[in-house]
């Protein structure tokens, strides 16, 4: 049995969750066996896990688990899992995600791979791909272990519905006692987190101050992207440290990464290496981002970006 | 306080990656090697913070073979007071984490730091597993700590934002941009270093519950398209019909 894990942040699932568990079936299928969807504390609508591929949902509701906390949740998933007899288990790579890979490996002993990017292939030994050494190079694991752990690397895969609501059954297993005290919660509201998002609009030192961010604030909004900085601009505290991208930073994996005013060094591009599409905007043709991207536009940012702002605007306005 | 961090050896990142033994083995020919920055930056300079005002000692401690040892002789020239090789073959995170544990339960620190990932394999596995093997609470990229007697308030990085929270020691603490800001060893750290006491010990059993197979490099980009800059409703039309993003 595959128990995934589907995250309900506040209540709600995200587009992660569904991926999880479109993940979580897939890799059922590839084992022959079925996947169960777990929610944790207030999940709305948890049924429609169904539709992503789930067989049955099981559901902990205790409220304790609206906050998180990786020890009580590690214990709480690992409990679930020999409560439905499930061996694999998948997560989101997400902050959570990231906290829970290793204790969730280490209580149950078993083999685990850390933002995968494909699903599982088991032609006699069970292997997972994931990025290395930051997007230069793909890993090619194999758990060899009964009991296995696996964290999905955001947009890696799409949701696919193929089925309907399926029944939610209320679970129970021990919640241990959270050693944390939480104090105070700050989240951007309305935006998508970085290293979910799907679109990503990024400007660098070319954008010479802070002040000048409007444009990429405004093209940001249009196409409803997140924004996001290279190292210097974050180091210089022209933009917050959360929106620094690359090596030493957040590694995105959007379907479209704008670049505007940003060299391409070798650090930068090895957090952006997974994006699909990549636009970049630099007036200096020279510049080693253009190697690296799909389409470039050699200009000055100022003259450029508003003006794809407003095509953006325009193709807006007919769509 | 006694305060343990751990570190490895990562390629520089301007390394070429590259691969041998039909793709299975990661090509060292060549590649210079550092300390992870997230262990160098933040989660020793932070520890060795701490120590300096409340007093204590900082051990660092790797898994690896006896080519590591210049990334901790470094370590100790920045100011750690110790070190701890485990001699063994770091070929899966929670090997690892067991040889860390072990050695963190006989020693009994007050805090485990490491940096939220490693920049080679970028697993973010090992903090959670030392955590989970210790019975202690783990607090994942964190960006801030002010530590008061025995409980620390911590900032750590969440989806979107951050959360602050207190919490007691023990604990295992990863770091993330922010926790504390890089030193540069100066030449009385260096020298003092290569006196300060390294110990090797063997490795505990345990074993590799998964392995790379193998590797591969992404496939190349094909050349870049230029657009007009004057004409952007061009390139607004070739990410609609041809990329197919918006
Ligand atoms: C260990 C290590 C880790 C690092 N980690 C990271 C990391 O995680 N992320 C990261 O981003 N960097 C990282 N760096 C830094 C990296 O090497 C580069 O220095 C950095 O990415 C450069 O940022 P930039 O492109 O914004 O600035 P610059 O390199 O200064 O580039 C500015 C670009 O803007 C262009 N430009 C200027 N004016 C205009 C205009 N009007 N219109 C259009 N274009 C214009 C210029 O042609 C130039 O290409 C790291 C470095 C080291 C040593």
């Amino acid at each position: 049995m595959v128990l995934v894990y589907a995250e309900s942040p506040k209540g709600k699932f995200k587009k992660s969750a569904f991926e999880a568990v479109t993940y979580g079936h897939k890799t059922a299928q590839v084992l022959g066996t079925q996947c169960v969807a777990l929610t944790l504390g207030d999940a709305e609508n948890a049924g429609q896990l169904g539709q992503y591929g789930a067989s049955k949902v099981v559901s902990v509701g205790d409220a304790a688990l609206n906050s998180f906390d990786s020890q009580v949740h590690a214990a709480v998933i690992a409990n679930a899992a020999a409560a439905v007899g499930a061996s694999v288990v998948v997560i989101s790579h997400s902050s959570s995600g990231k906290a829970l890979i290793g204790r969730l490996a280490a209580r149950m002993d078993a083999g685990s791979v850390s933002a995968a990017k494909a699903v599982p292939t088991n032609d006699g030994a069970f292997k997972v791909k994931t990025n290395v050494f930051s997007g230069k190079a793909i890993a090619e694991y194999q758990i060899n272990s009964d009991n296995k752990v696996i964290s999905l690397m955001g947009n890696a895969i799409q949701p696919e519905v193929t089925g309907g609501d399926v029944a939610v059954e209320a679970l129970t297993v021990e919640v241990p006692a959270s050693r944390v005290t939480i104090k105070e919660v700050k989240t951007v509201e309305g935006t998508v987190p970085l290293p979910e998002a799907e679109l990503v609009v990024s400007a660098g030192r070319g954008m010479k101050g802070p002040e000048n961010w409007g444009i990429i604030e405004e093209l940001a909004t249009t196409l409803g992207a997140t924004t996001a900085c290279s190292r210097p601009v974050a180091d210089t505290g022209w933009r917050p440290h959360h929106e620094h991208v690359g090596q030493t930073g957040v590694a995105v994996s959007p379907n479209l990464y704008i670049a505007a005013g940003i060299s391409g060094a070798i650090q930068h591009l090895a957090g952006v290496n997974s994006s699909k599409i990549i636009v970049v905007i630099n007036k200096d043709p020279e510049a080693p981002f253009f190697k690296a991207a799909d389409y470039g536009v050699v200009g000055d940012l100022f003259e450029v970006v508003p003006r794809l702002n407003q095509a953006l605007k325009d193709y807006n306005a007919n769509n | 306080m006694k305060l343990l961090v751990c570190v490895s050896k990562t390629p520089e990142t301007t390394a070429k990656i590259s691969f041998s033994g039909d793709n299975t083995q990661f090509n060292e020919a060549g590649v210079n090697f550092i300390m992870n920055p997230y262990d160098e930056w933040y989660a020793l300079v932070r520890a060795l913070e701490l120590k300096e005002k409340a007093g204590g000692s900082v051990t660092i401690i790797n898994v690896g073979p006896k080519a590591n040892d210049t990334v901790i002789r470094k370590g100790l020239a920045i100011g750690a007071d110790n070190a701890v090789r485990i001699d063994a073959a770091p070929k899966s995170s929670l090997f690892v984490a067991k040889q860390i544990a072990a050695h963190a339960k006989a020693e009994g620190y007050d805090m485990v730091f490491l940096g939220k990932e490693t920049i080679d394999y970028n697993g973010s596995e090992v903090g959670g597993m030392v955590a989970e093997l210790l019975d202690q609470p783990y607090v994942s990229f964190a960006t801030g700590m002010e530590v008061n007697g025995t409980t620390a308030t911590v900032t750590r990085e969440i989806e979107g934002g951050e959360e602050v929270a207190d919490i007691d020691t023990p604990f295992v603490l990863s770091a993330s941009k922010g926790l504390a800001e890089q030193r540069i060893p100066n030449m009385r750290g260096i020298m003092m270093a290569k006196r300060k006491p390294l110990k090797v010990v063997p490795a505990i059993d345990a074993v590799d519950l998964a392995v790379i197979a193998g590797y591969e490099l992404p496939p190349a980009k094909s050349a870049v398209k230029l657009i007009d800059p004057e004409n952007m409703d061009e390139l607004v039309r070739l990410l609609h019909e041809e990329a197919k993003v918006i």
